[in-house]
């Protein structure tokens, strides 16, 4: 299907209290594009504001607020619910990376049991509805209000690990690859079982860098190779859009991504290469994966 | 049908008795008996439900959560460390107004690890919002998992069965198993006011003014002060259909001439019972009041033993301040005295009670006073 053929009415209705720029407020209007009958499960996290202040809400889409650790127990609940009933239902928890740190077990739970759900990790690498705290996602050297010298631990590779939990599908995506994104959930509600969607969301006040910017740091950071789309579904296999970065012949220069960020303002030049270091890794960790799961 | 069951397989059969849809569960002894019943009977086709096996109590009481905001019947059951893993759950379920009932198996909190019972684990559930029940015996704990799926689902609050540590959990009494026609006609169809489901757009749980906190706060008050009536019209309505009633939130027992009346709750009632048959033999007046629920709280009941010697034997204990019983009862009726027993599990017979009742009548105990001396010599 086309994405020119898809409904375009939001599932988030217009007048949202999301900050300018926000990275969710697209993936979101992307998963109402792709998926029907959709149920959300939103844990603690910027997407709670985004939902708005009772009376009102800005979901045209059920929606179960949940706490924090229990947003992928719920969703097993409803879906084994709905199974009972016979009713058909995407049953989708929405969660940021500060979800699926402090609801990690509870994740891992929900995958080994292979629930009948789709869980989307909008990721902008902090804690950013509680005011830009370090998270497990967070970039090394990256400036958070816990990590005032730029973090010091390592990158939580939450995708890959969620992988190792042989679960039918897992993918990367990025809110600046929208179609990529929309084919990814669209190819997940044709599957049964646990499917898992990290999706990347550049936040502006959090990486400081201006709201207008949010696709083109999304962006830069699939071209720079800091972030790598990719899809498994029985197959492994590096995305259209990251495709042509396979080789160290980057589509950006590193250092354009790092510095058009403030959370990596007077970073040393040996920790870019550092980087640079930790991104060839993973480069060629995702490729055996190719090799590995064909 | 009379059976030999403990207390954990009996609370299974009523939730299979009561259809419940679905049911999750992590392992903790001594609850763990319970699920597994559950488990089998899902497994062997007996029991048309889901079985979600979760890595946590914390996503047991999530997932049903999830199932009940659904529109389903849904079961979990813990203990202890278990409850108190959960507790962040407790609150949500109860906030979101979703019925649902839970058997909480009391035992004791550690360090040090401890598996037997006392009842402060379920006394954290207090103030939450569920409604909260004490079985004496098997019977009790079967016939409150049916009761509470019905008074839950009337009010609107989750529903608490309480039953203490191995000495129901784990011993075998011979009860009174009822058919499933019979309470199929006594159970009505599950009732709530929202679901969440397809295409009905409600958002539940959003960020909500000051106001609307405190509104739903004041109206899960009102209706728990309800659920009063609710408890005493299911236990006279399950006495007609079962042959069974207990007097609602509170049990008289040789109450109505007692000039010594002992307030308690939980398996142990049962001894306490034999050494008031044995003082009253003596012609001491001794009587009980045991409480059957704690939340709601039986103030109005209560208010009748003013002027009467009044000791609350607690199996919690507030720290700094005295026995939680005590001081619930104590909130009501003045010159309460209060002693604390059988904390960790500690053996409490016949005997303890006698000589207990017995001091307390010749006015020998302190206002809150441990038991047995030797323990804490």
């Amino acid at each position: 299907m086309k994405i020119s053929e898809l409904p375009r009415e939001s599932i988030l209705l217009p007048g949202n209290p999301s900050c300018q720029g926000c990275p969710h407020g697209l993936g979101l209007r992307a998963l109402g594009m792709a998926l029907e009958n959709i149920v959300l499960v939103i844990p603690a996290g910027c997407t709670t504001i985004i939902s708005g202040i009772h009376p009102k809400a800005s979901f045209n889409v059920p929606v179960l607020h949940v706490p924090f650790a229990s947003a992928a127990a719920v969703a097993s609940g409803l879906a084994a619910a709905y199974r009972q009933e016979g009713i058909d239902a995407n049953v989708v928890v929405w969660m940021g990376d500060g979800g699926a740190d402090i609801g990690f077990a509870t994740l891992s739970g929900a995958a080994v049991r292979n629930e009948d759900i789709i869980v989307v990790v909008s990721d902008n690498e902090a804690y950013m509805n509680t005011g830009i705290q370090s998270s497990g996602t967070t970039f090394w050297k990256a400036k958070t209000t816990t990590s005032p010298g730029g973090k010091s631990e390592e990158k939580k590779d939450l995708a890959t690990i969620m992988l190792m939990h042989r679960v039918p599908y897992v993918a990367t995506a990025s809110v600046g690859y929208l179609p990529d994104f929309i084919e990814k959930l669209r190819r997940a509600s044709e599957i049964k079982g646990f499917r898992f969607i990290h999706l990347h969301s550049p936040c502006p006040p959090g990486w400081r860098f201006d709201s207008s910017r949010t696709v083109e740091i999304a962006r830069l950071a699939v071209k720079s190779g800091a972030w790598v789309l990719w899809e498994y579904d029985g197959r492994f296999s590096i995305s259209t859009p990251s495709k042509p970065y396979k080789n160290e012949e980057r589509g950006a220069p590193l250092e354009e991504y790092i510095k058009a960020q403030g959370r990596f303002k007077g970073i040393k030049p040996e920790d870019i290469e550092e980087i640079r270091r930790k991104i060839e890794k993973q480069w060629r960790l995702l490729l055996s994966f190719e090799e590995t799961f064909r | 049908m009379r059976t030999l069951l403990t207390g954990n397989y009996a609370v299974a059969e009523a939730v299979k008795l009561s259809r419940a849809k679905v049911i999750a569960a992590y392992p903790i002894t001594p609850q763990t008996t319970i699920v597994e019943k559950l488990a089998e009977m899902v497994e062997k086709g007996e029991l048309d439900a889901e079985f979600i096996r979760v890595e946590s109590e914390h996503s047991a009481l999530a997932a049903v959560y999830g199932a009940a905001a659904a529109g389903l019947r849904t079961f979990t059951a813990t203990s202890s460390h278990g409850l108190l893993y959960l507790y962040e759950m407790v609150w949500w379920v109860a906030n979101a107004r979703l019925p649902l009932v839970m058997a909480v198996v009391t035992r004791t909190i550690g360090p040090p690890w401890n598996i037997h019972t006392d009842h402060t684990d379920l006394l954290t559930m207090r103030d939450s919002g569920w409604i909260i029940s004490m079985a004496e015996n098997v019977q009790e704990a079967f016939d409150l998992t049916i009761q509470g799926f019905r008074i839950s689902e009337e009010a609107e609050l989750p529903f608490v069965v309480g039953m203490d540590a191995f000495q129901l959990s784990h011993t075998a009494e011979v009860i009174d198993l009822p058919s499933q026609e019979d309470v199929d006609k006594w159970l009505p169809e599950r009732k709530q006011s929202y679901k969440i489901e397809p295409n009905n757009p409600v958002t539940v749980g959003s960020i909500g003014p000051n106001e609307y906190t405190a509104k739903l706060r004041y109206d899960m008050a009102k209706t728990i002060e309800s659920s009063k009536e609710l408890i005493r019209k299911a236990d006279e309505s399950f006495g007609k259909t079962f042959g069974r009633s207990y007097g609602g939130l509170v049990e008289s027992y040789e109450l109505d001439d007692a000039e010594y009346v002992v307030v308690m709750a939980g398996a142990w009632c049962g001894d306490a019972k034999d050494a008031i048959d044995r003082l009253r033999a003596e012609g001491l007046p001794v009587g009980m009041l045991r409480l059957r629920y704690f939340r709601p709280f039986p103030r109005e009941e209560l208010e009748e033993l003013e002027g009467r010697k009044v000791l609350v034997v607690d199996r919690a204990f507030s720290m700094g301040h005295m026995g939680i019983l005590g001081m619930e009862v104590s909130s009501v009726i003045n010159n309460v005295t209060n002693v604390i027993a059988g904390i960790g599990g500690v053996d409490v017979g016949v005997e303890d009670f006698e000589a207990m009742f017995r001091r307390f009548a010749k006015g020998e105990l302190q206002r809150v006073e441990w038991w047995p001396k030797e323990v804490f010599s």
